[in-house]
């Protein structure tokens, strides 16, 4: 039986989260500079074209297809969904994680159709590849990442969904991961780490400003993102209950205290509290109560929030100690905020609802839990780490994964796409001769 | 006749404008201008890290004067623009050959 509350609420979140991707281009966009803002959005805005096609073909079955023999469902998912086959009719019922075998908590009361939750899923895809696009701003080949995003989706995001979430080996040793610390979050900046790694410095790195462009877009890109991220995280619980609300409240919590922390970290250490803090503090807060908000209490969303919002805002220096230009931050917000939150659980979790899954340390569990939780990122940061730098090097090497220094210059919105975002000047605004522009605006003088 | 050039800040501007339209200047060019003077710019934070901003914008005013009036202009000027701050900006004047009003074809005095 299909209930239909349940499946009204999860076509909700998945569109509550795909909001997100768009949300994320505004966040990002306005961070670059103004001639890189059009080629940032489009990196984002393409990942929902390359990887909805992809998730079509061969990436849900990929995640989620649990019908594989048990060696192969523990690394990757079979094949038997290919083009969403056999979907349509299949019903999501209780967590795929448990093999099919169905707790209470996965009641017949629950069910909704399994194309929902396939659309859900897709949505994770999507801005988790988006994600990685932060590292690589200003200098990247459009072509280049259009390829680099369909290969990580297809060799690093696919198989680590399935090895958390669709029935793989850290779903079954019991890592919690609610809705994404560690697929998500760890896996892209991890990612992030290697692109920026093998694209390197851009041109007056650390010698000329490169400053936000435009903060009131990365504000309207803050907000699209705590929006959606209730869908991400409430929706996570894949059912309207007791649970979601419990995620809910808590994405809310850690969200204002991240948010708030940083902002008081830049009060003491810059002297200022800035717009851009306030921004990248809530990130911060929703990437590390993600893999928490439905297994902890109120009181411990407080905590992860604040530690998250003072890890991140001191993170997010190293790399101009350490000489990588990971230009908006990827790794600083997301691998650390995803660690956070990650190994967190191994201390607060207070609501483990699998059967494998243990309480935090503070909950009287066992040790193994939070060597789980730190087991995890390590071997999903690992491995998204290592495939990211072999596949950037081999495109790098083939087609280039870096514009031309010119290229560089002028500005990828301009050279890749044959745009520019603003047009402010009066005179010679856009490239438009001087004449047409005259004659635009008299002809508008004479409409009026 | 004299070509005075005041580079101004952006918020003083209305108060120029109007010291010199009372004193009886008919025409002006404005410009927005970016540049620094001994001040030397701002510092900007973003995310923690420091950026020296070195060109603080600016607004530059250009009139043309005849050579007796030029002085008193640019008394006129530099009293509305100033805040006694430091980026107050600089007033300066050359002296011009020819002047010519593209509609009529005036030279001289008669086209200011």
């Amino acid at each position: 039986m299909i209930d239909s509350g349940t499946t009204a609420w999860m076509l909700v979140c998945t569109a509550l989260v795909l909001l997100m991707t768009p949300g994320l281009a505004f966040f990002y966009g306005g961070m670059t500079r103004a001639k890189s803002v059009l080629n940032m959005m489009m990196m984002s805005f393409v990942s929902i074209i390359v990887v909805t096609i992809a998730w079509v073909l061969y990436g849900y079955s990929l995640a989620f297809d649990a019908s594989g023999s048990d060696t192969l469902n523990f690394v990757v998912g079979g094949l038997d969904n290919l083009g969403l086959a056999g979907v349509f009719n299949a019903v999501y019922e209780g967590l795929i994680v448990q093999g099919g075998q169905v707790t209470a908590e996965a009641a017949a009361a629950d069910n909704f159709p399994m194309m929902v939750f396939s659309a859900f899923q897709l949505t994770f895809a999507i801005i988790t590849v988006a994600l990685i696009s932060g590292a690589i701003a200003d200098r990247a080949k459009f072509g280049a990442w259009v390829l680099f995003s369909l290969v990580w989706a297809t060799v690093v995001y696919f198989p680590v969904a399935h090895w958390v979430w669709g029935g793989g080996w850290l779903g079954q040793l019991g890592i919690e991961d609610f809705a994404g610390g560690t697929v998500v979050h760890i896996n892209a900046g991890a990612a992030a780490l290697a692109l920026a790694l093998v694209l390197g410095r851009r041109q007056g790195w650390r010698k000329e400003p490169m400053r936000p462009h435009n903060l009131t877009l990365v504000l309207l890109g803050t907000g699209l993102l705590w929006f959606g991220w209730f869908g991400f995280n409430a929706g996570s619980e894949l059912a309207p209950d007791q649970t979601a609300g419990l995620a809910f409240m808590n994405t809310q919590i850690a969200t204002a205290v991240a948010a708030g922390a940083w902002l008081v970290v830049e009060k003491l250490r810059d002297g200022h509290a800035t717009t851009l803090g306030v921004a990248s503090g809530a990130v911060a807060g929703l990437v590390a109560i993600t893999p928490a908000c439905g297994f902890v209490d109120p009181w411990a969303a407080l905590v992860i929030g604040l530690l998250a919002g003072v890890a991140c805002a001191y993170a997010v220096g190293l790399k101009y100690r350490l000489g990588f230009d990971d230009s908006l931050d990827v790794v600083g917000v997301h691998l650390v905020g995803g660690v956070v939150g990650a190994v967190s659980l191994g201390f607060f979790a207070a609501y483990p609802f699998l059967e494998q899954q243990n309480e935090g340390l503070l909950y009287g569990g066992p040790i193994s839990q939070l060597g789980l939780q730190i087991l995890g990122p390590v071997a999903v940061g690992g491995y998204s780490f290592a495939v990211s730098w072999v596949a950037a090097k081999v495109i790098d090497r083939t087609m280039g994964f870096r514009v031309d220094a010119d290229q560089e210059l002028a500005g990828v919105d301009i050279t890749m796409h044959a745009e520019t975002g603003y047009d402010l000047g009066t005179v010679y605004a856009s490239g438009v001769s001087p004449s047409t522009a005259l004659a635009t605006t008299t002809s508008k003088k004479v409409d009026a | 006749m004299r070509l005075i050039t005041a580079v101004i800040k952006p918020f003083k501007l209305d108060d120029v404008k109007a010291a010199l339209e009372q004193f009886g200047i008919k025409g002006m060019t404005v410009s927005e201008a970016s540049g620094y003077g001994r001040q030397r710019g701002h510092t900007e934070v973003y995310r923690g890290a420091e950026y020296q901003v070195d060109l603080v914008p600016k607004v530059r005013l250009e009139v043309l004067a005849e050579e007796d009036d030029a002085d008193d202009v640019i008394d006129v000027i530099v009293k509305a623009a100033q805040t006694g701050k430091i980026g107050d900006g600089k007033v300066w004047s050359v002296p011009v050959d020819t002047v010519i009003r593209v509609r009529t074809g005036e030279r001289g005095p008669e086209a200011l």
